[in-house]
């Protein structure tokens, strides 16, 4: 506010402090032009545009609080005697990585409050990976010019899958040590190769006394940096794409409309970033999570009941429990298809949901850029796959959880898990099925209300006795916005004979295109949005409904 | 907020649109885009104490913060770090853990509501439009890149001269070999060391809980023991490893309830000592059900028959746990016959 009161010409004395300040730095790193672009750039308002900031800041508070951590954490497997002041482990052999642990605890002021935080906020970056990455799929955010930037945020969805694993292997404790027993077990069923790798991994037999070391430099160092790294080009090419918005009066595909960065982005993403420490640090301060001490320091011949690993990671978790046991024995070997199938797949349904953008767009042939955002309704058979995909990701997640569904709800594990490898296959299906079922309904009824106008709930009685229900025309702004968005038309298979007669061959990829494109866009996989024409025939004779 | 205080051009009546505005659709062309809808003005851009209200409301919200972060540097300096309070419904927690989240926690989402309240009710929300440019470049700029490139590419002449570019290509694609090499000795081969455990010929089955040797007759009917082989101590440099290996679980039946005749010949007057490790993934098993002799893995919930070899009857494990041979020596404790007769845990490639 002052220096804008402040513009009296500058003839007479120096310039502001600050304009001092920007002209310095601009002369050595040309701020100014990066500021032109940038200072009032407009961002579109929407609450599931917030999801990503979450992600943004909760892991911006990961760092930081992990840095502190760092200050007093060894990651050594070395045993030494517990001498601290929770005392129901005095005196028990632990490794030092645990005995630190329990420094942090019980004996550093704030420190389990930080660790708190540290836990919390990273369950709160996978959660909130996993639903701006479902906001993004159902509103075909992911379309050109955009997949990169999806692949960027998958992989760090992944990486982070994969920090916060050897995050909470590091203290050491029996509950993240079986954890890592199960990894190390599922890394030795890999067919030629699994023993080795587990053997290098492990610095010889497990648990050795390496991996604490070697997840530490993993989870503080090599993955921290390479996310840092997707971090900022994920931002860079938000910036550079300008954010989508959703189709509205005013909205087009090429323009973006909004709220300046300065100030008012900038307040309330600022101000975002405090309000999400702020809710972790209250849930820290009054949710306990690992607590290592109740669990006790890590004995590969010892185990608890319930035996759970972080959520993100409780898909995999699924997998393995629910696969039958398949082994098969030849030559001498052993394939251990029952560990080794869950592996696969695991990378398989991951894999499916990246590829998927470039899936859609050989579908569509479509190379025009796309920033209006689709509703889910508006794209069914995309709303339906992302639902299956979903399905699969939940019932894994049951699955995972397979005892404590049984010991919670009084079922039977073998009941619980046969019904999760039924409906691993069939839960899918019929989620693909409902669900486009249910965005059809909703497009005729959009289709109904453009038509016909809204229903007021109204019922009026005419002279003559006939009751009508009294709908209310919408205005162009809600007509535009409900038929703003592009139908694609099914592809066909081109002319089979060319001018001269002569056959062509039609190529299987161009069949399979054609057949999933009518799966898209066929007859009865869209409701044709309703034309101009048609409105006009209906609101032309008033009062006939 | 009465009407006289409002400045007379700020009143719905004088105002261009009615709030709430309606727009008919257009007749010609009903579906158009009707461009962006007229600004509505808050209670905070027409009312100046709406916005003083508005102004207050931020400032209390810093103030709140900054007296939040006293109080953590006081909760910081006068609560001991093992005092716990009860705090309804959590229970018993640490109350300087709890103090200082709270006090943390609010000062943060104080500073944070500070400040989106300010630019929801202070600042300007006038919506503003920017136009959008191709990612892609233009026709001219593409033409520029290519010549560049292709130009470049001459001048290095490596389209031309192919010796260096095969030779090129090979030195770069051998040097991280030398990356690779220096990843091997992150650990030993594997060799045979998952086939073997400590257990020998002779070694006495050592209770984990009591460090004694036993007897057959410290083995009740219905209970479940934990045994690790003589001479292995809780200090030893290389307990955990072989540890993983060894964990054994002893159990006692009646001779005749034991179906399998492999195990009949390898137990000792019905008791009879399976690895605890799962073949699974690896999990020591821990659950026994006395009744039907079954045995559960509380991580993947695979099940086992102990009267029957240790079959799997449920679960993802692959297959049956190894089983230890044992007998009595003179002194009459348990010792274990031999090694286990395969590996134990997770199956692997090279099990067979």
């Amino acid at each position: 506010m002052s220096t804008e009161a402040n513009e009296a010409p500058r003839s007479r004395g120096k310039a502001p402090a600050g304009e001092r300040v920007a002209d310095w730095a601009d002369g050595r790193l040309g701020i100014y032009s990066l500021a032109k672009a940038n200072m009032r750039k407009v961002f579109p308002d929407h609450w599931s545009f917030m999801l990503g900031e979450v992600c943004l800041y909760s892991f911006l508070i990961i760092i930081l609080t992990g840095v502190y951590l760092t200050l007093f954490f060894h990651p050594s497997m070395n045993e030494v005697e517990y001498h601290g002041s929770y005392v129901p482990l005095q005196g028990q052999l632990m490794s030092e990585a645990f005995n630190s642990t329990l420094h942090i605890s019980f004996d550093v002021r704030g420190g389990l409050l930080i660790r708190q935080i540290h836990h919390w906020a990273a369950l709160i970056f996978l959660a909130g990976m996993f639903v701006h990455m479902m906001r993004v799929f159902f509103t075909g955010a992911f379309r050109k010019p955009r997949e990169v930037n999806w692949l960027f945020g998958f992989l760090l969805f992944v990486l982070g899958m994969f920090t916060g694993f050897t995050g909470y292997s590091l203290p050491d404790d029996l509950l993240s040590g079986t954890g890592v027993r199960f990894t190390e077990g599922a890394i030795l069923s890999m067919p030629i190769v699994g023993t080795y790798i587990s053997f290098f991994l492990f610095g010889g037999q497990f648990p050795g006394h390496d991996f604490v070391a070697r997840f530490y430099s993993i989870h503080i160092l090599l993955l921290p940096g390479i996310m840092l790294g997707l971090v900022v080009a994920h931002l860079i090419l938000v910036f550079y794409h300008k954010h989508t918005q959703f189709a509205g009066p005013g909205k087009k595909e090429t323009n973006v409309v909004g709220m300046p960065l300065l100030p008012v982005y900038m307040a309330k993403a600022g101000g975002f970033f405090f309000l999400v420490f702020g809710v972790i640090a209250v849930i820290a301060a009054i949710t306990q999570i690992n607590p290592i001490w109740a669990m006790g320091p890590y004995r590969p011949d010892q185990v608890s009941t319930g035996a759970q690993p972080d959520w993100y990671m409780g898909f995999a978790e699924g997998l393995v429990r629910y696969m039958p046991g398949w082994e098969v024995n030849f030559w001498g070997h052993t394939l251990v298809l029952g560990v080794f199938i869950p592996l696969v797949l695991f990378g398989v349904v991951l894999m499916a949901i990246a590829v998927y953008p470039f899936i859609e767009s050989w579908v569509t042939g479509d190379k025009r850029e796309h920033h209006i955002l689709d509703r889910p309704r508006n794209a069914p058979t995309r709303t339906a796959f992302g639902v299956a995909w979903v399905t699969v990701y939940m019932i894994g997640l049951v699955g995972g959880g397979n005892d404590l569904w049984a010991t919670h709800f009084h079922l039977s594990i073998n009941q619980v898990t046969w019904f999760v490898r039924i409906f691993f296959f069939a839960g899918p299906v019929i989620a693909f099925i409902a669900t486009k079922r249910i965005c059809l309904g909703l497009q005729r009824r959009d289709k109904e209300k453009v038509l016909h106008g809204r229903e007021t709930g109204i019922i009026k009685r005419l002279p003559h006795g006939e009751f009508i229900e009294v709908h209310e025309p919408l205005s162009q702004e809600q007509l535009h916005t409900l038929t703003a968005h592009h139908q694609y038309e099914p592809a066909e298979i081109g002319p089979t004979v060319d001018e001269n007669g002569v056959e062509r061959k039609v190529k299987p990829t161009e069949r399979l295109r054609v057949k999933l494109s009518n799966a898209y866009y066929g007859k009865d996989n869209q409701i044709p949005k309703p034309t101009v024409d048609e409105y006009k025939e209906i609101t032309s004779g008033h009062g006939h409904h | 907020m009465s009407s006289q205080d409002i400045p007379e051009e700020n009143l719905p009546a004088a105002q261009d649109h009615p709030h709430g505005s309606v727009s008919v659709a257009d007749e010609e062309t009903p579906f158009a885009d009707p461009g962006m809808p007229p600004h509505e003005h808050r209670a905070q851009d027409i009312d100046e104490r709406a916005a003083k209200r508005s102004e207050r409301a931020v400032a209390l919200l810093f103030t709140i913060s900054m007296l939040a972060t006293l109080g953590f540097i006081a909760s910081y300096v006068t609560i001991p770090h093992d005092k716990s309070i009860f705090v309804f419904p959590i229970g018993h927690i640490s109350a300087l853990n709890f103090a200082l989240g709270l006090t943390l926690g609010v000062a943060l989402f104080c500073i944070g509501a500070g400040a989106v309240h300010w630019a929801r009710t202070l600042m300007s929300d006038v919506e503003m439009v920017a136009e959008r440019h191709p990612i892609a470049a233009d026709p001219a700029t593409r033409a520029q890149v290519f010549e560049d490139f292709h130009q470049g590419a001459a001048e290095s002449g490596i389209g031309r001269r192919k010796l260096i570019r095969n030779t090129m290509f090979g030195a770069l694609a051998l040097v991280p070999l030398s990356g690779v090499m220096l990843l091997r000795d992150l650990g030993p081969l594997p060799h045979s060391s998952l086939r073997h455990t400590l257990w020998a010929k002779g070694k006495l089955l050592v209770n984990v809980n009591t460090n004694e040797p036993l007897r057959p007759e410290d083995v009740a009917v219905g209970s479940l023991t934990f045994a690790k082989p003589e001479g292995l101590e809780e200090t030893d440099e290389d307990f955990q490893n072989e540890i993983a290996k060894a964990a054994l679980m002893i159990v006692r039946l009646l001779p005749e309830d034991i179906k399998d005749k492999q195990e009949l010949a390898w137990s000792h007057e019905g008791i009879v000592a399976f690895s605890k490790i799962c073949t699974h993934v690896g999990c020591p098993i821990s659950l026994y059900e006395q009744q039907t002799h079954h045995v559960l893995c509380p991580c993947h919930q695979s099940t086992f028959d102990l009267s029957d070899g240790a079959r799997v009857i449920f679960g993802p494990a692959g297959h049956a746990l190894p089983q230890l041979r044992i007998g009595v020596n003179d002194e009459g404790y348990l010792e274990a016959l031999g090694d286990f007769a395969e590996p134990v845990g997770p199956a692997f490639w090279e099990r067979g």
